[in-house]
């Protein structure tokens, strides 16, 4: 009966998103009077696994197949599924990522189960009826949703639960087998491509978070952004204009229609703050706004703000930033 | 090929969100619903990917009631050849999923499209549940398509890159931009459109797996904080200092 946390891993760790997804696991299980164990997908070392004991994961199922290490929508789907059935869970809880969406909404169907995704805090139990509040409206709003079913899928927003860490806890990696065979890898993928990251740091998975819109006038100045960026630990992002002329490759576009993200920090640098671009950023901790027009609308969504030129302020911050050492 | 593209009907993106007073339901009033931006992407793929080959045909699909008919007809518009309205009030992606993966299957259609996720509720989970329902392979979200006989090749985002990927039809796949560059109907399209084949049929399955107790606006921002661009330096210690974020 216990909860079933699903852990992505990439070149052998645990990413950050799935930590936060494995806390909320351990604790819905401790409400639930019951165990966590995790079920890992990708690249994973079992020394990483069994550190996840510090995110309140009692026991880690591991199927070492080679295969597993790029993303495979029918071999992860079966996969997680054999392991819900062998941990008997009624609640299985997983990210809410490319990855968490394609195979939960999959085993939502094949396990009969009321599937919640982008949901933002822990549940409130009731009996056996789970209530979630997930994000919905693109950003704009909240929903306390119902899960009726028996069963339950979670996918957890990042950024939404703060991942624990009690040291020295570890958790016991057990071999796994799904007995998956080659039909479950006819949707392998052919080739992966991964891109060149600033600094290597993934927007989706950023803390910090520097983005550039039209005012940055061009491709031309963006070492600007990407200076402040590199200083500060962070992803690079851009509106959706910015991406459209190709002054910056899609997947940095935030917003309604781009990625949604929920950093700590994130600084728009003359991005004008339409409602659609909003809706991709609001749920961010702390929004800084420089831009030259006091009157622009991201200020009204701002925590601090400079009413300037990006291109005095910008070197300014990077300055200031290294500063602090 | 027989091209299958599913449309959900959502509020404007510029929509300012309220709810009824008691904030149990989306307070339509005054809101003006538009297809969602990423079908777009899906429904002009289609089009292309038909024009390429030189037959089949483009069908739209909508789990709504009557209301949505305007929606329907600028779909057509742009380009589908025909649609089927499934005519009940989408109570829930389960519930959508039902409905597309019947009337996919009843249609015998190779490729199935939609967008990425609905811009209202975010569910981005009905391509997993009809390709589920359908035991087919399901590629989300895809920023490519190209099809070569029954094999398609898409594009998969994964966080930080992209899958290559290749199925067989029929498969259903989830788009994004940049697959393509989304079509806005013609005068010639707009005439067309009203004599175009729109079918309402009854909904089959079961209801809904989940429902929403209550909505909510997201808590109001304190003010902002302004600090003078001669001093752009002290920022970045109040973001240490005092909001603790670096
Ligand atoms: C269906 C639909 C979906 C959309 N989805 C998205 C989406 O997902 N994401 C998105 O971002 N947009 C989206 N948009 C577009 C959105 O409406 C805006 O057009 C867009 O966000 C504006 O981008 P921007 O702020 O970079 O440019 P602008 O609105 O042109 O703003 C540029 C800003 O830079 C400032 N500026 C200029 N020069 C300087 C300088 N030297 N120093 C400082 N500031 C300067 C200006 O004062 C201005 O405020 C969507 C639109 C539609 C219709
Ligand atoms: C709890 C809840 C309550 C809701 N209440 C209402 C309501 O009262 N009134 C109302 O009108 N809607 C309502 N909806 C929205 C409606 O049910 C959605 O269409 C459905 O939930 C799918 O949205 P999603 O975000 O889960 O889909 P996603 O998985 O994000 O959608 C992906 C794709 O599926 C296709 N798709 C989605 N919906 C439809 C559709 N209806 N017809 C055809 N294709 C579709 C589109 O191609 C879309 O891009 C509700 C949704 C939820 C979750």
């Amino acid at each position: 009966m216990s909860v079933l946390v699903v852990v992505e891993c990439d070149k052998g760790e645990v990413k950050k998103s799935s930590l936060e997804v494995a806390s909320y696991g351990a604790q819905v299980a401790q409400a639930l009077g019951t165990t966590a164990t995790a079920v890992a997908v990708g690249e994973a070392t079992e020394a990483n696994l069994a550190q996840l004991g510090e995110q309140g994961i009692t026991k880690v199922l591991f199927d070492n197949e080679p295969r597993l290490k790029d993303f495979v929508n029918g071999a992860y789907t079966k996969l997680i599924a054999a392991a819900a059935q062998q941990e008997q869970s009624q609640v299985i809880v997983l990210a809410n990522s490319n990855i968490g969406a394609s195979v939960g909404s999959r085993l939502a169907v094949r396990l009969k189960a009321s599937l919640a995704t982008n949901v933002v805090e822990l549940p409130k139990i009731e009996g056996g009826q789970f209530t979630v509040k997930r994000g919905a409206f693109s950003g704009k709003a909240f929903a306390d949703m119902v899960l009726s079913g028996e069963r339950k899928i979670i996918a957890v927003k990042k950024n939404s639960i703060e991942a624990q860490h009690n040291a020295g806890q570890t958790a016991q990696v057990e071999a796994f087998s799904a007995q998956l065979s080659d039909a479950d890898f006819a949707d392998a993928p052919k080739q992966v491509v991964m891109q060149d990251q600033a600094g290597g740091i993934l927007l989706p998975e950023a803390d910090k978070v520097v983005s550039g819109g039209r005012g940055m006038k061009g491709p031309e100045n963006w070492h600007l952004i990407e200076e402040l960026a590199t200083a500060l630990g962070a992803a690079t992002a851009c509106s959706k204009p910015v991406s459209d002329v190709d002054w910056r490759p899609h997947h940095e576009h935030v917003g309604q229609t781009g990625i949604t993200v929920s950093p700590n920090l994130y600084i728009a640098c003359g991005i004008s703050g339409a409602i659609q671009h909003l809706a991709g950023v609001n749920s961010s901790k702390v929004i800084v706004v420089i831009n030259k027009d006091p009157e622009a609308p991201f200020f009204k969504a701002a925590d601090y703000g400079i009413v300037g030129d990006v291109f005095e302020v910008l070197p300014k911050l990077t300055q200031a930033v290294k500063e602090l050492g | 090929m027989k091209f299958l593209v599913c449309i959900s009907n959502v509020p404007d993106t510029t929509t300012k969100i309220t709810f009824t007073p008691d904030n149990k339901e989306f307070n339509k009033a005054g809101v003006q619903f538009v297809i969602n931006p990423w079908d777009e992407y899906a429904l002009t793929r289609a089009i292309e990917l038909k024009e390429a080959q030189g037959s089949g045909s483009v069908t739209v699909l909508n789990v709504g009631e009557a209301d949505t008919e305007p929606n329907i007809r600028k779909a057509l518009a742009i380009g589908a050849d025909d649609a089927i309205r499934v005519n009940a009030a989408p109570k829930d992606a389960w519930f959508v999923a039902q409905q597309i993966a019947h009337y996919a299957k009843e249609g015998g259609y190779d490729v199935i499209l939609m967008g990425k996720e609905s811009i209202d509720y975010n569910g981005f989970q009905v391509h997993g549940m009809v390709g589920e329902l359908l035991g087919i392979p399901t590629v989300a979200p895809a920023m490519k398509l190209d099809m070569s006989g029954n094999t398609a090749t898409l594009e998969r985002e994964i966080e930080g890159g992209k899958e290559i990927v290749e199925v067989n039809t029929p498969f259903v796949a989830s788009c994004q931009q940049p697959m393509c560059e989304p079509r806005i109907p013609n005068m010639r399209g707009i005439m067309t459109a009203r004599t175009k084949p729109l079918k309402v049929v009854e909904a089959v399955g079961e209801g809904a797996a989940t429902s929403v107790a209550e909505y909510a606006l997201p808590p109001k921002k304190q003010g902002v904080k302004l600090i003078p661009a001669e001093n752009a330096g002290e920022l970045i210690k109040l973001l240490r200092n005092e909001a603790k974020v670096i």
